[in-house]
């Protein structure tokens, strides 16, 4: 065996967390990015890759309920979590309120921004459940649209709010 | 919004069962579940990453490239270089005449903007490419080089690209194309004002949430299908079988779900160099911008400079309008001298001007080529003719709206390219918004029609 | 120093599709053995919903409900030509093409249910629910799924419809530049409101009210969608955008989101949208083009209305606080 090969053998980590409720564990190269092991591992492509800098939002996901940009979290410090995508959030083939009011609001367009925006958006109604318009802005800062506008995303945001709610009462 | 039927009225007839329905996106629901597949949504095993060595001079004379560190550098499969591309020198629009080829895929003798690509690395990471591109080492002479766009038409200036002399795009009609209608001079001796400004734009990023790139998959029996996020399919394909100089039916692009464009995705960059990646490794191949790339690699809208000569008269008519607009191209034409044709064909906006004179350029520098985007040489050209048109309002002392009920075209009246003017609306659009801004214009302009004299 | 407030108006026109035209797009339409129908292009949708729409201009033509319309695009290897998605040709010129199509469809349907109903062709026709009737006579009807069974299964008949839009290249006469750039041409007038803050040079736009003449609303949800974002873009090119912020000087370009600026959610105008119709008479169902124009009048009015508010012309796009404030300090200094 060469000496290469041997080094890319020690290069992987084995990560255990758990993806929208289903164990996973897998061997990935030290250093993988959630958001690469997410895709190209465990065939989750609902985190987009936008910028892999921090700064458009479309990879945004929940680690521990928590809003994170998985193109700048270590694969490797979710050992343990729990994390949720945009993938996981319809349950039993019923959209999350969000999704539906996402598609009922016209609220999508190219769709590229669209599964961060839900995730950012879910980040805030888990903790405030019926948020104001700024709260909502604030939520979604760090998420880029260019084809919308945000206007009907935060319209969007604010009814799934709403629905919610009426359906909590 | 609203949509106000009660304007032409007569034109419409409301019979209609899908046309007119609000029905819901078929695409949102994949959408809003993430399950909406874009080109880059698939995994490919044995997937190569491919990273492009760019010029960090403006303007510079190749005089050796030294690709062996690079190709030592673990993880590395293949490098690419000009004497690779079977037909290097392209040009997108070749396909409906208009050319000449003025354009490298990878440098050859000169780069001639910051961020040109000169070498094609290909590796097994993302990583392990990145660091052998910053291996690769090219010894440049550097030359000067030209950014404005009056200093490149100077003579003497620095030669942009030596298939453009003069730095300035061969129209037929010679070094800008024109329109000429009307008495231009005669306009301006009857005018009771003359007013000359000048209007300038930088360049704008299209900035889709989703940058530009292809997959492409070695099919085993000499076919290649490259997964695109291209806005035009077959511009793709056929541009790729020029430069790769392989039969179209070799070529299978597919993509149609496409993260935002608007034009910054209509350039034929990554496919043909990535399918050739993929010809000469036999193994899946892909090639995406990273975010920096995206911002100042990939066309912007150009810079644009446009001067504008108006003779108005007290009563509000332009009798005359003079435009002689500049469209920096940068380096290389690709959709550039389209555009710049296009602006001319826009003015003298939607107005009726008995006297026009129109020369709109496209001229070279060494910056990031322009090309399309949203809008493409028209969205300047708007900016700078209605600035100019509340200018000339306001130094006529007439209110900005009104003067421009005063010039609207109407149906049947003729435009400086002479064609008649059919299916206005700019009369009406003006009338709802001053209703809905409120605006008060006089009941005059409120009573006016774009139907044949109206 | 205050915060001053200005409006500014501007309006423009806009050509559907490539310049001088020469830009074809092609459309294949056929049914399935249940009576579906799949509408196969090599358009591509970037967001705008263009494969949404053609479903609608196949189903309204053909007259059946739009669900039952499937789009299938953008593999080269099975949809015939199309120029691309750009110049707001798309719903023009590629829908023209699904028209034709699904007419050429609609014809060998309607002949298979007359050979059904043992009636002539020309005295049918359709009801937009999915089922063919003779007119006059609505009791004297065949589904469409029966059809398609019929010409599937007991005719052999293939119901499906070849399209084909192509506006002739036009060259422009070269002393003169007499030339025809486009065929029809989409109208929007905006009046915007802004206050500027003559300490900072930062302008706030208060609202937005844009006036757009889009041929036909042909999914007015989707036209309202391009018709926001698009006034969002214009204002952002006003005061935001580029990625050479000292052109001509290469210096200082922003290289991600952090530093190529646009107006962030909570940054927005409050934003009206009216729309008309005067339909195009070489428009499917009477659509020109809306996708590009819409980001082109808030520019101007924008600028239009800073000069209302504080007296200076920013000439250069965009127009930055930076900008505005050099402006400022030549005025005092005048």
């Amino acid at each position: 065996m060469g000496v290469a090969r041997e080094e890319k053998r020690m290069a992987k980590v084995p990560i255990q967390f758990v993806l929208n409720g289903d164990e996973k564990a897998e061997f990935v190269e030290s250093g993988s990015t959630l958001l690469k092991v997410l895709r190209e591992k465990l065939g989750d492509t609902s985190p987009k890759g936008g910028c892999h800098q921090g700064t458009c939002g479309t990879c945004s996901v929940l680690v521990d309920g928590e809003l994170r940009l998985s193109c700048l979290t270590l694969a490797e410090t979710c050992e343990g979590a729990s994390v949720t995508t945009t993938a996981g959030l319809a349950e039993g083939g019923v959209l999350h309120p969000l999704q539906r009011a996402f598609q009922e609001g016209f609220a999508t367009q190219c769709g590229f921004c669209t599964p961060g925006m839900i995730m950012a958006a879910k980040a805030l109604l888990d903790r405030v459940p019926n948020p104001t318009r700024e709260e909502v802005v604030d939520a979604i800062s760090g998420n880029i649209c260019r084809c919308t506008g945000y206007e009907p995303i935060i319209r969007a945001i604010l009814s799934a709010a709403r629905s919610n709610s009426h359906h909590a009462a | 919004m609203e949509l106000r039927k009660n304007y032409f009225a007569d034109e419409r007839k409301d019979d209609l069962h899908e046309i007119g329905q609000s029905r819901p996106r078929s695409d949102a629901p994949g959408h809003v579940t993430g399950k909406t597949a874009y080109f880059a949504d698939r995994t490919f095993p044995g997937l190569l990453h491919l990273k492009m060595v760019r010029s960090p001079h403006h303007h510079a004379r190749i005089k050796g490239i030294d690709t062996s560190e690079a190709l030592k550098h673990p993880g590395v499969v293949r490098v690419l270089t000009a004497k690779d591309i079977p037909h290097n020198l392209y040009t997108i629009l070749i396909l409906i005449q208009v050319g000449p080829e003025d354009e490298y895929v990878l440098a050859e003798d000169k780069v001639r903007w910051k961020g040109e690509a000169v070498v094609a690395v290909v590796a097994e990471t993302e990583r392990a490419a990145q660091e052998a591109v910053d291996k690769v080492k090219v010894d440049y002479e550097v030359l000067p080089a030209v950014f404005d766009m009056e200093e490149a038409l100077k003579p003497g200036a620095p030669l942009v690209n030596e298939f453009h002399p003069g730095n300035f795009y061969l129209y037929d009609s010679g070094d800008h194309r024109k329109v000429r209608f009307g008495d231009i001079e005669k306009g301006f001796a009857e005018a009771d004002h003359v007013l000359e400004q000048t209007y300038a734009s930088s360049p704008i990023e299209q900035a889709p949430t989703e940058t530009t790139g292809c997959v492409v998959m070695p099919e085993g029996n000499d076919r290649f299908t490259c997964h695109t996020n291209t806005q035009a399919m077959f511009f793709t394909l056929d541009n790729t079988s020029i430069i790769l100089q392989m039969p179209g039916h070799k070529l299978h692009m597919v993509g149609g779900t496409v993260g935002g464009g608007f034009g910054g995705k209509v350039d034929v960059i990554v496919e043909p160099i990535a399918i050739l990646a993929a010809r000469l490794t036999g193994r899946p191949v892909s090639f995406i911008y990273g975010r920096y790339e995206e911002m100042q690699i990939s066309s912007p809208r150009a810079a644009e400079k446009i001067i504008i000569k108006d003779g108005v008269m007290k009563d509000g008519r332009i009798v005359a309008r003079k435009v002689t607009g500049y469209t920096d191209a940068g380096a290389y034409s690709r959709h550039s001298p389209y555009g710049a044709q296009k602006g001319a064909a826009h003015y003298p906006g939607p107005y009726t001007v008995p006297n026009v004179w129109i020369d709109t350029y496209c001229v070279y520098t060494n910056r990031t080529p322009s090309s399309a985007m949203r809008g493409f040489g028209v969205t300047i050209a708007d900016f700078a003719l209605e600035v100019q048109m509340d200018k000339l309002a306001r130094l006529i002392g007439m209110d900005p709206l009104e003067f421009r009920f005063v010039n609207a075209y109407r149906d049947g009246d003729m435009k400086a390219h002479r064609q008649p003017t059919t299916g206005a609306a700019l009369i009406e659009c003006m009338q709802e918004a001053s209703r809905a801004a409120n605006w008060p214009v006089a009941e005059k302009y409120l009573q006016m029609s774009s139907y044949k004299g109206g | 120093m205050a915060i001053r407030r200005g409006r500014g108006v501007a309006a423009i026109n806009y050509p559907t599709g490539m310049n001088l035209g020469g830009d074809p797009s092609q459309a294949l339409v056929h049914s399935t053995p249940t009576g579906n129908f799949m509408v196969t292009l090599s358009s591509v949708d970037l967001g705008q919903g263009l494969k949404q729409v053609m479903a609608q201009i196949c189903a309204e033509t053909i007259g059946v409900p739009t669900e039952q319309v499937i789009i299938d695009t953008a593999d080269t290897d099975t949809g015939p030509h199309c120029m691309g998605t750009f110049a707001s040709r798309g719903t023009h010129r590629i829908g023209n093409a699904v028209v034709q199509a699904a007419r050429e469809a609609r014809q060998v349907m309607l002949e298979v249910a007359a050979e059904a109903l043992e009636v002539n062709a020309s005295d049918l026709e359709t009801d937009g629910t999915g089922n063919i009737h003779v007119k006059g006579a609505p009791q004297k009807s065949i589904s469409i799924f029966d059809t398609a069974l019929t010409a599937h299964f007991k005719l052999g008949r293939s119901i499906s419809g070849r399209g084909m839009f192509l506006v002739p290249r036009s060259y422009p006469e070269v002393e003169t530049g007499a030339m025809k750039p486009s065929t029809c041409y989409a109208h929007a007038c905006t009046v915007v409101d802004v206050e500027v803050d003559d300490e900072t040079g930062e302008v706030t736009v208060v609202s937005v009210k844009n006036v757009f003449e889009i041929g036909r609303a042909l999914n007015p949800k989707m036209v309202e969608q391009q018709l926001v974002g698009g006034s969002w873009m214009g204002i952002s090119h006003a005061l935001y955008e580029t990625t050479e912020p000292y052109y001509p000087s290469r210096e200082h370009g922003g290289t991600d989101f952090n530093e190529y600026l646009m107006p962030g959610p909570g940054d927005l105008a409050d934003t009206e949208i009216i729309v008309l119709e005067r339909p195009a008479a070489d428009g499917p169902y009477g659509a020109k083009g809306p996708g590009e124009m819409c980001a082109n009048p808030q520019i101007p009015a924008v600028a239009n209305a800073v000069f209302d508010a504080v007296g200076v012309r920013i000439d250069m796009l965009p127009i930055t606080p930076e900008r505005i404030l050099r402006a400022l300090k030549e005025q005092r200094a005048a």
